[in-house]
C-alpha cells in the first residue's frame, strides 16, 4: 500500500484500497465509526497509523465475512437494526471483537463494551438485541459443530 | 399546514411534460408523473428509458422505484416502494429502489420541491404513489387480458402474476413488460377517478416487510456522500474560522503547506450566495494531505460584526426585544389574553429557555463537485436538491438548470443537510484546480458550522378563572428565523396582524389544541442570534421548543391550582370549536399512554415521580398526536435517572409498523439527548463545543427503558420521525417537579438546576 506511514490507517484504507464500507467519524477516537480489526482487535482506524499496522493483520468490514453473513450481519438484518447505517461498520466490528471473546455476554457487558460507538440515530436497543441474537446462533452453531466432531 | 413552497424553480413548470406516463419500452414498463403541482394529462411512454419517472420495471420483472425524497435511515426509499407494491400488486422480493436526480420531474407532488422535512414524505405522497401503483396494474392487466382473450375483470393480480382463476392461466409482470403490450395511458380525470384500495384490503400496507436497504447497510455496501471516487479526483479540507459567522480572510500563507507532498493549493472562497464567509479550502492529492496542508495554512482574519457575542449576549438580546411591546409579529390571535389577565383570579408566569444545539450527524458534511463540459455535477447526500443545487450554481457562477445533483444515502441528516454550504467549497475548489474535488469537513468544521437549532427563549404567561379554568394565555417566542435565511418566500406564513411575514417554523406547536378563548403568540426574530449563528432545521424544529414550554406551562398551572397536571390537560382537549377531532384524538393518545405507563396507578417511592405531556407536532395542519409519561428518579444532590419512557403516537394509519417504532424509539431517545445531555455555547463569536467529548449526545449506557405504543385508527397517514423528539423534554421536567419540586425551566436540564429548584 502506498500512503504514508504518519498518516491514518482510515484514509489509506478508504482511497488508496478504495473500500468505503469504513467510515469517518470524529477523527479523534470519539465516536468509533472507523473501527476496524487489527489481528482480530477493535481499533479506531483514525488513530491508528498506517506504519504501526505493518505486517499485521487487517480485517474491515468487507473482510467480516465473505458473503456479508457473518452471524452479527445476519442479526443486524433480522432486527433491522440500521437506520442512516453510517456508524452500522463500525458497530458490527466494535460487536464482533466482543464476541470473539466472550461468546455469551450480558446486556451489561454489551453496553460496556459497545459505549464508546455513538449512533446518533439512536439505534441502540436494537443493537443489543442484534448482539445478544447473534451471540445466541453462534453458540447454537458452535454446539452443533461438537455434536458432530464426537 | 404551513403555505407549502411551490415551484421553487421555474423550469419545473414544464407543461408539454405535464403528465403521467404509462406504457411499454424496449427496455420496459415506465410510470411516473412528469411534471409538477399535481396530475397533468396523459402522453405516450417513451421508447427509451427516461429518468423522469417513479418506477419502471425491466423485463426481468424487477420493479425499481425512483425515491425523491432523501434517505437518512427513515428507510423512505422503502415506504415509497410499499406503497407502490401495495397497488400494482408486485412481490416485495422483486422490489428495488434507486435515489432521485435533482431533476424537477422528482420534486414532490405537494411541495413542488425536492425537500425532504417536517415528517411530510409518507403523508404527502401516500396518494401520488398509490395511484402510479394503481395504474400501472390497470394498464399491465388490460395487456395480459388481450393476451390471454380474457376479460380483465376476472384477473386477479398478486405477487407479480397476473391469472385467470376461471381458465388457470397466468402471466408474470416479467411476461407482460416482455411483450412489449402494457400501452393504457391515463389523463389526469382518469387518474383522479382510480378507484385505490380500502385499508382492509391492503395486504402490504401494514407488513413490516424488510426494507431493502438494510441489508446494504451491515456489509459496507451503501454508498454515501463521503464514498465517492471519481477518477483524477482530488480532496479538500477546510480551514474555518474561530467566528461562526462574519469573519473574513485577510491573508493566506501556504509557505508552509507547499512542503506537504501532495498538496495542490489553497482556495479562499468567493461566497456570493453568503451560505459560508471566511472559509479557505487546502486542495490536495490525499485527504491526509489535504488537512495536514490546511492546518500549516496561515490565516489572518478580521472577525467581523460577531466576533464578540456570546450565549449570554444572544439571550440578553432575546430578554430585550420579548420586554418590546411592538417586537414581532402574530402567529395566533384569538380574544384579548390582556384583558383577560385583568379579571383572571390568578396568573403564572414563566421563562423557558433552550440552548444552542448541534445535529451532528455520523456523516461529516461533504460534497464532491465535478466540471463536465457545461455540467456540474454534485455529489452527495442533501434533503433539498432544489435549493442546494441552485447554492452550488451559485458558488460556481453558473444557472441553476446546468447543475445535476446526484443523491445519495444520507449518512443522518436531522435537518442539516437542509443546507448547503459543502457545495461552496467543492464547487470552488473544483473549479480552482481544474479537476474534480471532494470536500470533507473535518468534525470540528461540522461542529462550529453548524447550522444549529437556534437558541430560543420564550416566555408564557397564563390567567385562571375562579374554576380554576384557563381563560388567557400569552406566549412570545424569541429566536433566530432557520427558514427566513433561506430567501424563499413560500415558505414563510403571513402574520396575523399583518405585520409583514413570519417564520412559522419558530412556532409551530404554539397553535395547540387546548381550548383557551383568548391566547396570543407572538413570533419574534432575534437578529443577533440570526446573524451571529446562521440557524437551521433541526430534527422535530419548533415544537422541539415551543411545546417545552407550553408543556412546562400546563403542568405550572395545574399545581398553582392544585390540579392533576394529566386531568387538567384532559378537561382543556375538549374539542370546541377549531380544537375539534385533533384535541380528541390527542387526549386519546394520552390517555393511551398513561394506561400504558401505569399513570396515578400506583405510589412511587421517594425521589421518584411521573411526568406527562402532551403534544402536536409538528404542524397544526400535518400533526401527529403524540404523549409520553417520563419516569424519572432523582437524587438529592439534583442528579436525574429517567427510568422509563412510555410513548403513544396515532399515526392514523401505519404503512410499515416496525419502522414507525424505530422511528418513535430514535426520536423519543432524541429528545431525551436534548433534554438532558446536549449543550452548545457561544464565545467570542464562536461555537466552543468542536467534537463529541464537549458535545455529547446520548451513548448506550444512557438509553432507559422505551415503551411505545402506535394507534393506527384509520385516519390518514401522519408522519413520525419527528414528533416523538418534541413531548419528551417536557415530560422529563414534569416528572422532575413531580419526584422533588424542583421546576425547571431550561434545557438541557443539569443537576445543578434540579438541585437550585429543590425546596428546602
Amino acid at each position: 500500500m502506498d500512503a504514508a506511514n504518519d498518516s491514518p490507517l482510515l484514509w489509506a484504507i478508504r482511497e488508496q484500497l478504495q473500500m468505503t464500507g469504513t467510515k469517518f467519524g470524529c477523527g479523534a477516537g470519539l465516536c468509533g465509526a472507523c473501527t476496524v480489526h487489527v489481528n482480530g482487535e477493535a481499533v479506531r482506524s483514525c488513530q491508528t497509523m498506517v506504519g504501526d499496522v505493518a505486517g499485521k493483520k487487517i480485517t474491515t468490514i468487507e473482510g467480516l465475512s465473505a458473503k456479508g453473513d457473518h452471524p452479527l450481519q445476519k442479526a443486524w438484518v433480522a432486527e433491522q437494526v440500521p437506520q442512516c447505517g453510517y456508524c452500522q461498520s463500525g458497530q458490527i466490528m466494535q460487536a464482533a471483537s466482543l464476541l470473539a471473546k466472550n461468546p455469551n455476554p450480558t446486556k451489561e457487558e454489551v453496553t460496556a463494551h459497545m459505549d464508546g460507538n455513538l449512533c446518533r440515530c439512536m439505534t441502540y436497543s436494537r443493537i443489543q438485541k442484534a448482539i445478544l441474537r447473534a451471540a445466541s446462533e453462534m453458540r447454537t452453531a458452535s454446539a452443533g459443530n461438537e455434536r458432530r466432531a464426537t | 399546514m404551513n403555505k407549502h413552497v411551490n415551484n421553487v424553480t421555474p423550469e419545473a413548470t414544464d407543461l408539454s411534460r405535464r403528465s403521467f406516463l404509462v406504457g411499454t419500452a424496449a427496455t420496459g414498463l415506465v410510470l411516473g408523473y412528469a411534471g409538477v403541482g399535481g396530475i397533468g394529462e396523459a402522453v405516450a411512454a417513451p421508447s427509451s428509458f427516461d429518468p423522469s419517472v417513479w418506477y419502471s420495471i425491466t423485463p426481468d420483472g424487477l420493479v425499481t422505484v425512483t425515491c425523491g425524497k432523501a434517505d437518512m435511515g427513515q428507510h423512505i426509499a422503502s415506504t415509497m416502494a410499499q406503497i407502490v407494491a401495495e397497488e400494482l400488486g408486485a412481490k416485495w422480493s422483486d422490489m428495488r429502489v434507486q435515489l432521485a436526480s435533482n431533476d424537477p420531474k422528482f420534486n414532490d407532488p405537494v411541495l413542488g420541491a425536492q425537500i425532504t422535512g417536517g415528517s411530510w414524505s409518507t403523508m404527502m405522497n401516500f396518494d401520488a404513489m398509490s395511484r402510479a401503483g394503481a395504474a400501472g396494474r390497470m394498464a399491465l392487466t388490460e395487456a395480459a387480458a388481450s393476451a390471454m382473450g380474457v376479460p380483465a375483470g376476472e384477473l386477479v393480480v398478486r405477487d407479480s402474476m397476473i391469472s385467470h382463476p376461471k381458465s388457470k392461466k397466468s402471466m408474470s409482470f416479467a411476461e407482460i413488460v416482455k411483450s412489449g403490450k402494457a400501452t393504457k395511458t391515463f389523463t389526469a380525470d382518469e387518474l383522479k377517478a382510480i378507484k385505490l384500495k380500502t385499508p382492509d384490503q391492503y395486504t402490504m400496507i401494514g407488513v413490516s416487510v424488510p426494507q431493502l436497504d438494510i441489508p446494504s447497510k451491515t456489509n459496507g455496501t451503501a454508498k454515501y456522500g463521503m464514498d465517492v471516487m471519481l477518477p483524477g479526483m482530488a480532496y479538500g479540507a477546510i480551514v474555518t474560522p474561530p467566528v461562526r459567522f462574519g469573519a473574513t480572510v485577510k491573508s493566506v500563507d501556504d509557505g508552509e503547506a507547499k512542503k506537504v507532498p501532495g498538496f495542490i493549493k489553497a482556495v479562499t472562497l468567493d461566497d456570493k450566495t453568503q451560505t459560508t464567509s471566511g472559509w479557505v479550502v487546502a486542495v490536495a492529492n490525499t485527504y491526509a494531505a489535504a488537512k495536514k496542508a490546511a492546518g500549516a495554512l496561515k490565516i489572518s482574519y478580521d472577525g467581523g460584526p460577531n466576533a464578540k457575542l456570546s450565549s449570554e449576549s444572544l439571550l440578553d438580546e432575546a430578554k430585550r426585544l420579548q420586554k418590546l411591546d411592538d417586537s414581532g409579529q402574530y402567529f395566533v390571535k384569538d380574544g384579548d389574553p390582556n384583558a383577560a389577565f385583568g379579571t383572571a383570579a390568578k396568573t403564572v408566569e414563566a421563562e423557558y429557555t433552550t440552548s444552542i444545539n448541534i445535529h451532528a450527524p455520523m456523516e461529516p458534511m461533504n460534497a464532491t463537485a465535478e466540471f463536465k463540459g457545461d455540467i456540474l455535477h454534485i455529489y452527495s447526500g442533501n434533503q433539498f436538491a432544489t435549493r442546494s443545487g441552485a447554492i452550488a450554481a451559485g458558488a460556481a457562477g453558473i444557472d441553476p438548470k446546468f447543475v445535476v445533483m446526484h443523491q445519495h444515502w444520507l449518512g443522518g441528516g436531522f435537518g442539516r443537510r437542509l443546507d448547503a454550504d459543502m457545495m461552496v467549497p467543492a464547487v470552488q475548489a473544483a473549479k480552482a484546480v481544474g479537476k474534480p474535488v471532494k470536500v470533507i469537513y473535518s468534525r470540528e468544521n461540522d461542529m462550529t458550522m453548524d447550522f444549529s437549532r437556534p437558541l430560543t427563549y420564550q416566555k408564557i404567561k397564563a390567567g385562571v378563572d375562579g374554576d380554576g379554568k384557563v381563560v388567557a394565555l400569552s406566549h412570545d417566542v424569541v429566536s433566530a428565523w432557520p427558514t427566513a435565511r433561506w430567501g424563499i418566500p413560500d415558505f414563510l406564513s403571513p402574520s396575523v396582524d399583518k405585520k409583514g411575514p413570519l417564520d412559522s417554523f419558530t412556532v409551530n406547536g404554539s397553535d395547540f389544541f387546548y381550548t383557551v378563548p383568548n391566547h396570543y403568540v407572538r413570533a419574534i426574530k432575534n437578529e443577533m442570534a440570526h446573524n451571529a449563528t446562521p440557524s437551521g432545521q433541526l430534527r422535530s424544529v419548533a415544537p422541539g421548543w415551543t411545546f417545552w414550554a407550553v408543556e412546562s406551562m400546563i403542568d405550572e398551572i395545574a399545581a398553582a391550582t392544585g390540579k392533576d397536571p394529566a386531568q387538567l390537560r384532559i378537561s382543556m382537549l375538549d374539542g370546541a370549536g377549531k380544537n375539534d377531532g385533533g384535541a380528541q384524538r390527542l387526549r386519546n393518545t394520552l390517555l393511551a399512554a398513561m394506561g400504558l405507563a401505569g399513570y396515578g396507578t400506583k405510589k412511587l417511592p421517594k425521589g421518584e415521580g411521573m411526568g406527562v405531556a402532551c403534544v402536536s407536532s409538528q404542524e397544526r395542519a400535518t400533526a401527529s398526536w403524540t404523549a409520553c409519561v417520563a419516569h424519572v428518579a432523582v437524587a438529592p444532590s439534583g442528579a436525574v435517572t429517567v427510568k422509563k419512557l412510555t410513548v403513544a403516537t396515532d399515526v392514523g394509519t401505519q404503512v410499515h409498523p416496525d419502522n414507525i417504532r424505530a422511528q418513535v424509539e430514535g426520536a423519543a431517545l432524541w429528545g431525551l439527548s436534548l433534554a438532558m445531555y446536549e449543550k452548545a455555547t457561544l464565545k467570542d463569536g464562536g461555537i466552543e463545543q468542536r467534537n463529541f467529548d464537549s458535545y455529547t449526545p446520548l451513548r448506550m449506557s444512557q438509553v432507559p427503558e422505551v415503551a411505545v405504543a402506535v394507534i393506527a385508527n384509520g385516519e390518514k397517514a401522519t408522519g413520525v420521525g419527528e414528533p416523538a423528539v418534541t413531548v419528551v423534554a417536557p415530560a422529563i421536567g414534569n416528572a422532575i417537579f413531580n419526584a422533588s419540586g424542583a421546576r425547571v425551566r431550561s434545557l438541557p436540564i443539569t443537576a445543578e438546576a434540579v438541585k437550585a429548584n429543590m425546596k428546602a
